[in-house]
């Protein structure tokens, strides 16, 4: 399993068990809108920095915390692979 | 007198001051912003704007957005401000309800909007590239322009419309609240003499512009020859960035939802910058969980608090000063205050009597601020009136109660209707949009408080095929529909909805269904 693929399965067993209780796993895509689509509101999206930061143990900046960087699991393993980049 | 004559004084009397402030540093004077909107202004006109028309802008919020707004008030029109990041089809929907003569949009929006030339109406399209700091409105698209059937505006009157602002409907379509020129000047001179308002202050802009907040926020600015800072659509939710810019732009006077002071007090880390100019913080629009306002006073113990409390209908029409400390003993939320200086209020008891000191009756207005009624709506509009002692009040349908100090407190609603961030929400608008769901048989929805957010909205649905839909389709097809703080955040589905008697939809089980 690649660094990608590996964070990508970490996140979204986070983002099912935490906000999609009960969800059919297939049905959340790597490019699933999350922000836009309510699926994740401002409190979750600022748990889900907090389990980032914690579970990859790099530092997120408050700018970062937005729709840009959190709307699709694709968008967010680039973030988490950006900040891994600088902390090695 | 008209609401742009305000910025025609300040243009005249400070030309150099800075207006409108952008947060990469970009910003006009007032002398520009005259002149700018004087020349989008005499676009629309050459365009075909008439005096009484209504003309939409679909732009994100920017110096442009602010020049739009007074270049239509200045064409004599009343404006509508669309709400850049809510659904098309809701967009599409507002634009085509008044029947905008002309529309003012970004270009990104150009392939989602829907006005053709339906029933004789044929607005026209002005493009900009992207509202910013420097962009100019120009015509893209020049369609046949007909003049709309409504040509009755004054060149002068108070009692001209000034803006309509969309709220969310019960009966599942948004409303338009019609407000006059004098309805707003009513509010603003009231904000003037209230708050000893400034030419000095750094007033926030963080409402949009489609809601009645930022009628506050725009001509309170301008009034005072103040400058207006404005927050985007995509900082305005984030708590720890609106902490960092109250402090770095130095704001003077902030108003909001209680939802955003309440998350920056949780996690806007207050303690570690320098906000010794805030000197003002207002909020309306939902009940501010006291926890969270004593948190926020604790971090800022030096501005003066105002709870303003009023429907779109009246803007403000009650205040109360908030005393610091809080005490820590006080576990209830402050009150709603006392009627206005420029109002009257009166509370009515369900058989149509006025209700006593210490009785619950629901909050009735009337004055200079109050709206003539809805767009379009003349039977709806009927119905929010009543007539006691030969004066029009406007029923809130919001049930208070005046205590032994005189001041209101806010006890709940007589209909389906919660604030969500500030915002009005229809539980009905909300099933409306969900039997439209193909897969969805039966769908009702309520509304629990919630300590972390205000209010939380929880949707109770039966399928078609008897089986739990998927979270991410319900989201995603509400998304489409509806705002984003519409969207219900729990789904929970059944093999039936609880009935009445009667054969209707309990609510009081579902409320116990969703743990209330």
């Amino acid at each position: 399993m690649t660094d990608q693929s590996a964070t990508m399965a970490v996140v979204k067993a986070y983002i099912l068990e935490e906000f999609l209780p009960g969800e059919d796993p297939a049905l959340l895509t790597p490019t699933t809108p999350m922000v836009s689509t309510g699926i994740l509101d401002s409190l979750a999206m600022l748990k889900l920095v907090a389990f980032l930061e914690r579970e990859f143990d790099i530092p997120i900046k408050a700018h970062e915390a937005d729709e840009e960087h959190l709307n699709t699991l694709e968008a967010i393993c680039e973030l988490v692979a950006s900040k891994r980049s600088l902390v090695r | 007198m008209k609401l742009h004559q305000y910025l025609l004084d300040a243009a005249h009397d400070w030309p150099e001051r800075v207006a409108i402030q952008e947060l990469d540093g970009s910003f006009v004077t007032y002398g520009e912003l005259d002149a700018r909107s004087d020349r989008l202004g005499d676009r629309l006109i050459s365009l075909g704007v008439r005096p009484g028309d209504r003309v939409g802008f679909w732009l994100h919020k920017s110096i442009d957005s602010v020049v739009t707004l007074f270049a239509i008030l200045k064409a004599g029109a009343a404006y509508v401000p669309i709400d850049p990041t809510g659904p098309a089809a809701r967009n599409n929907y507002i634009l085509a309800d008044c029947k905008v003569a002309a529309i003012v949009l970004e270009k990104r929006f150009e392939p989602v909007l829907e006005a053709h030339d339906a029933e004789g109406w044929h607005p026209t399209i002005l493009a900009v590239d992207e509202a910013g700091g420097a962009s100019q409105a120009h015509a893209a698209l020049a369609r046949n322009f007909k003049a709309g059937a409504s040509l009755t505006a004054s060149a002068e009157g108070t009692d001209d419309l000034a803006f309509i602002l969309y709220t969310s409907g019960s009966t599942g379509r948004p409303k338009g609240v019609q407000l006059t020129h004098g309805n707003a000047i009513s509010f603003v001179e009231w904000c003037a003499k209230t708050f000893s308002l400034t030419s000095s202050d750094r007033f926030s802009s963080h409402a949009p512009f489609h809601f009645d907040l930022s009628v506050f926020d725009i001509f309170s600015s301008v009034k005072h020859g103040g400058t207006l800072v404005i927050i985007g659509e995509e900082v305005g939710k984030q708590p720890y960035e609106l902490a960092e810019l109250i402090a770095d732009q130095k704001i003077t006077v902030w108003y909001s939802a209680p939802s955003s002071l309440s998350l920056m007090a949780q996690f806007g880390k207050l303690n570690s910058r320098d906000y010794s100019s805030l000197r003002l913080v207002l909020f309306a629009g939902e009940v501010f969980p006291i926890n969270h306002l004593k948190l926020l006073t604790t971090y800022w113990p030096h501005p003066q608090y105002f709870n303003l409390y009023g429907p779109t209908e009246t803007n403000v029409c009650t205040s109360y000063e908030v005393r610091t400390p809080i005490p820590a003993e006080q576990m209830e939320p402050v009150p709603i205050g006392k009627v206005c200086s420029h109002l009257e209020g009166i509370l009515l008891q369900a058989d149509g009597a006025e209700a006593g000191k210490g009785e619950e009756g629901e909050l009735c207005i009337c004055g200079p601020a109050v709206t003539r009624g809805y767009w379009n709506l003349p039977e709806q509009s009927q119905r929010s009136f009543v007539e006691m002692r030969g004066k029009n009040y406007y029923r809130t349908g919001d049930i208070v109660r005046e205590e032994a100090d005189g001041n209101l407190r806010y006890l709940g609603r007589k209909d389906r209707m919660i604030k969500k961030r500030g915002f009005r929400v229809e539980l009905g608008e909300i099933e409306v949009c969900l039997y439209r769901h193909p897969s969805i048989r039966e769908a009702a929805v309520v509304a629990l408080a919630d300590d972390a957010v205000g209010m939380r909205v929880h949707a109770h649905v039966v399928s078609k095929e008897g089986r739990a839909l998927s979270l991410i389709d319900m989201k995603t097809f509400c998304s489409e529909h509806i705002p984003i703080y519409m969207i219900p955040d729990r789904f929970s589905f059944h093999s039936s909805l609880p009935k009445t008697s009667t054969d209707k939809i309990d609510y009081q089980t579902l409320k116990i269904w969703s743990g209330s």
